[in-house]
């Protein structure tokens, strides 16, 4: 019988507050297989880890139990501290008596009961582990970014710097995301744009970078290191190989559609390239709204394209790629104003939100950059901005701060005094956030020097008067009600996922929290992973951010990706399947179970056999196997079989 | 007061996670399950259940990803079967389908954890000591299939 050794870690007081540590190691001291148990202060720490060693060697334990927190963190801490001492890593397992039981449980007899089935169930599974060498697998060194914003554009070119290829993969016809429909940016008002279109161009132009803009993920399998995706490029119905970007088709089109760029207030043609410094320049068809498509005539680009790089008849077009990792930086929206009721469900044309200001602030936006209201054309002299628009409002709508629309909201509002001079902006705010460099100094600005006027109060309803919107709020500094009529109403909306990343992100298996943003490996110690090996993160995808923010963190994710690739070869966990050839009836039940193919048929011996570098080990198919010949490693149906009896004290 | 003894099948993904974030936010719950770590929840096998029952468990809980969050792709769909059919041999073994109970708990729902768990408690609490490992009527309790 093996000899197990069973370490009970005091965490401080975070387990011996609550958990008789003492009593646990008295009780599973005389559990059938221990042959030693200690209980100590801090068994991650060096001493602690030594402590562990010391044991294994000298009461020659062939198993250890560490009983500290959840196995998520220290699992890899003390498989290595086993190995070091000449015990194979898989002989050393964690019992999570810290997040599943001393910070869950206040009752101090209960918890130590707890503690000792957790730990005896482990100790039966630990009799029964196999030694265990992880497999070695090939990787290929090639990254696939999702999301071509200034976060995708970053990581994109810090992976392919570092001399790998990238595919840097974007749904829109252009890269450059939220960063380019940006006028200035806080708190140095460097020009957005001007700031990031060299960022798309060097990304563009990038030898080891291609861009698959106009295309979406569609599939993916394998596992890091050996994925194999397919992605669809949508039909620009223009031959972007034979296009130049001379623009002649955008502007002889006679259709009008809203300007999604221009979040609807100018337009654009059915064929058309998103904005003037686009990367790749080449425009794309909108079909819905092409009078070819929907009419079957005009055919107005195709006459005036000299290069003949019109093409109706262009389809969809599914390739697939193999890559070694993935970066998904597929950024924010910001809420639609037509959750809003009470600024209007988005019905009143002069109440807009950020992101239209930011279009009307710019030099490349509908008005030139002449702040003009969408309603009539008039230059507002008396302007509301609302903060925390939908924000910080857990009952009705996100219970999240955006982190960005205090900062933003100071910047319209000096951005605008600076532009209509004679003009008054009044910002209605719950708290004024300024976490960031300069910020603070930013905010006093705008607030002291600038001539802004801050209402501590929320908006309660704006409406329509005459050709004026009448903004009722309350000032909660003076307990007054105020009311002004405007010209003009901004809404500091806060960021939401991106929309379609939901199912972009149930399609590569991503989890997410409950607001929709990415889920991190580790909330503080692998902000930039994702717990699936081989998905980075980076971007407002994971939560609201500011643009250094994002940029540092799509920098940290490029990282991840090259530290990654720089492995000659990558280890793949041996907890795989397995099949008793003597029992398999070769019934080929578990070939269907299997979602990853990872079984053949040996029409020779006519049995099943696994190929154990597919396997991901997730089991399903120990369960489908109708005569018990696969089991799985170190998880098999016997080692079960004790954990329960184990863990309910029998 | 009874208090049931309760084991807990859980995907090492989502629901194990989601009980770390519980732990991590420090949000108490009863303390009567005791967690064995799967990588998925289709790992289980209902044999499994049938053996918590006869050594004791007064309560089975299995938790799983969110339907279509199945870290390996489908996983919880294979639960979800599986835990149907073998609802119906319960109630033919007698025994009543509320001691068994599956649920998606995802790793961000920490809190969900912990109010699944009170809720489950109390109501295995409400059904009483099962006592099939007694010999009260848990005899025919046998192995479904498998010798092993």
């Amino acid at each position: 019988m093996k000899r197990i050794g069973v370490f009970v870690c005091h965490c401080g007081i975070n387990i011996a507050a609550t958990v008789d540590v003492e009593k646990v190691v008295e009780e599973v001291r005389r559990y059938p297989g221990v042959a030693h148990a200690e209980h100590y202060q801090y068994m991650c720490s060096d001493p602690g880890q030594k402590l562990v060693q010391e044991a294994i060697d000298k009461h020659k334990l062939d198993g250890v139990i560490v009983a500290a927190c959840s196995p998520t963190l220290h699992e890899v801490t003390f498989r290595r501290a086993s190995e070091n001492a000449g015990l194979n890593p898989y002989q050393c397992e964690i019992a999570n008596i810290r997040e599943q039981c001393s910070w869950v449980h206040a009752d101090r007899g209960a918890a130590t009961r707890k503690a000792i089935r957790i730990i005896e169930s482990l100790v039966e599974k630990v009799k029964y582990d196999e030694s265990l060498t992880p497999l070695s697998v090939p990787l290929t060194k090639r990254a696939m970014v999702v999301g071509g914003g200034v976060a995708g554009i970053q990581a994109a070119l810090d992976v392919a710097n570092s001399g790998y290829e990238v595919l840097l993969v974007e749904k829109q016809p252009s890269i450059g995301g939220h960063m380019a429909q940006l006028s200035e940016t806080f708190p140095t008002l460097d020009c957005s744009q001007c700031i990031l279109t060299p960022k798309m161009v060097e990304a563009g132009q990038h030898k080891n970078i291609r861009l698959l803009t106009y295309s979406e993920v569609e599939e993916i399998s394998g596992y890091v290191g050996n994925f194999t995706v397919k992605i669809r490029k949508k039909a620009a119905y223009v031959n972007w190989d034979a296009c130049t970007g001379c623009g002649v088709c955008t502007e002889k089109c006679p259709k009008k559609v809203d300007s999604e760029f221009n979040c609807n207030m100018g337009s654009r043609g059915a064929i058309y390239t998103m904005f003037p410094q686009a990367v790749p320049n080449y425009p794309v068809i909108d079909r819905d709204n092409c009078l070819y498509f929907t009419k079957g005539r005009c055919r107005i680009c195709e006459k005036v394209c000299d290069l003949k790089a019109i093409d109706y008849e262009q389809k969809d077009e599914v390739v697939e790629e193999q890559v070694g990792a993935i970066v998904v930086a597929t950024g924010y929206d910001t809420l639609p104003l037509d959750q809003l009721g009470e600024y209007g469900y988005g019905k009143l044309p002069d109440v807009i939100d950020g992101m239209a200001f930011e279009r009307l602030l710019s030099a490349s936006g509908p008005t030139g950059g002449e702040i003009r209201r969408p309603s009539d054309g008039k230059v507002p002299k008396e302007i509301v901005f609302v903060q925390c628009a939908g924000s910080r409002d857990p009952e009705k709508h996100l219970p999240y701060c955006s982190k960005i629309c205090c900062m933003y909201t100071a910047k319209h509002a000096l951005l605008y005094k600076h532009r209509v001079h004679d003009g008054q902006p009044y910002v209605f705010y719950i708290d004024v956030r300024t976490g960031g460099k300069s910020y603070e100094e930013f905010y006093h600005r705008v607030s002291e020097e600038e001539g802004v006027v801050y209402i501590r109060g929320k908006v309660s309803r704006v409406f329509q008067d005459g050709d004026q919107l009448i903004v009722w709020g309350v000032d909660t500094l003076t307990g007054k009600k105020v009311e002004i009529a405007a010209d003009l109403v901004v809404l500091a909306t806060g960021m939401i996922p991106s929309a379609g990343s939901q199912a972009l992100f149930s399609t590569l298996k991503l989890a997410s929290d409950e607001n929709g943003f990415l889920s991190e490996a580790h909330p503080k110690l692998r902000p930039v992973e994702s717990i699936q090996a081989g998905f980075y993160l980076a971007g407002a995808a994971q939560g609201p951010r500011d643009i250094p923010e994002t940029v540092a963190q799509a920098s940290g994710a490029a990282s991840k990706v090259i530290a990654l690739f720089s492995q000659e070869k990558l280890f793949h966990e041996p907890i795989v399947a397995c099949v008793d050839e003597d029992l398999c009836s070769g019934c080929k039940v578990c070939i269907s179970a299997c979602p990853y193919d990872a079984r053949e048929f040996d029409e020779k011996e006519g049995i099943v056999r696994v190929n154990e570098l597919l396997c991901e080990g997730c089991g399903a198919c120990v369960v489908s196997c109708p005569s018990g010949a696969t089991q799985q490693k170190n998880l098999t149906d016997e080692q079960i079989r004790e954990m329960v009896k184990a863990s309910l004290g029998e | 007061m009874f208090e049931p003894k309760i084991v807990c099948f859980l995907c090492k993904w989502c629901t194990y996670a989601g009980a770390d974030l519980a732990g991590t936010s420090r949000l108490e719950y009863a303390p009567n399950g005791v967690n064995i770590r799967f990588m998925c929840s289709s790992r289980l096998d209902p044999e499994h259940i049938l053996w918590a029952f006869q050594r004791g468990a007064d309560g089975v809980f299995v938790g799983g990803c969110h339907p279509g969050d199945c870290h390996y792709q489908d996983g919880n769909y294979k639960t979800l079967r599986r835990m149907e059919l073998f609802r119906r041999v319960l109630k033919q073994f007698g025994l009543n389908d509320r001691r068994l109970r599956l649920e998606w708990v995802s790793a961000a729902e920490g809190k969900r954890f912990a109010e699944v768990m009170d809720e489950f408690t109390e109501q295995v609490r409400a059904l009483g000591p099962l006592q099939l490992g007694s010999g009260k009527g848990g005899q025919h309790v046998g192995s479904a299939k498998k010798s092993s």
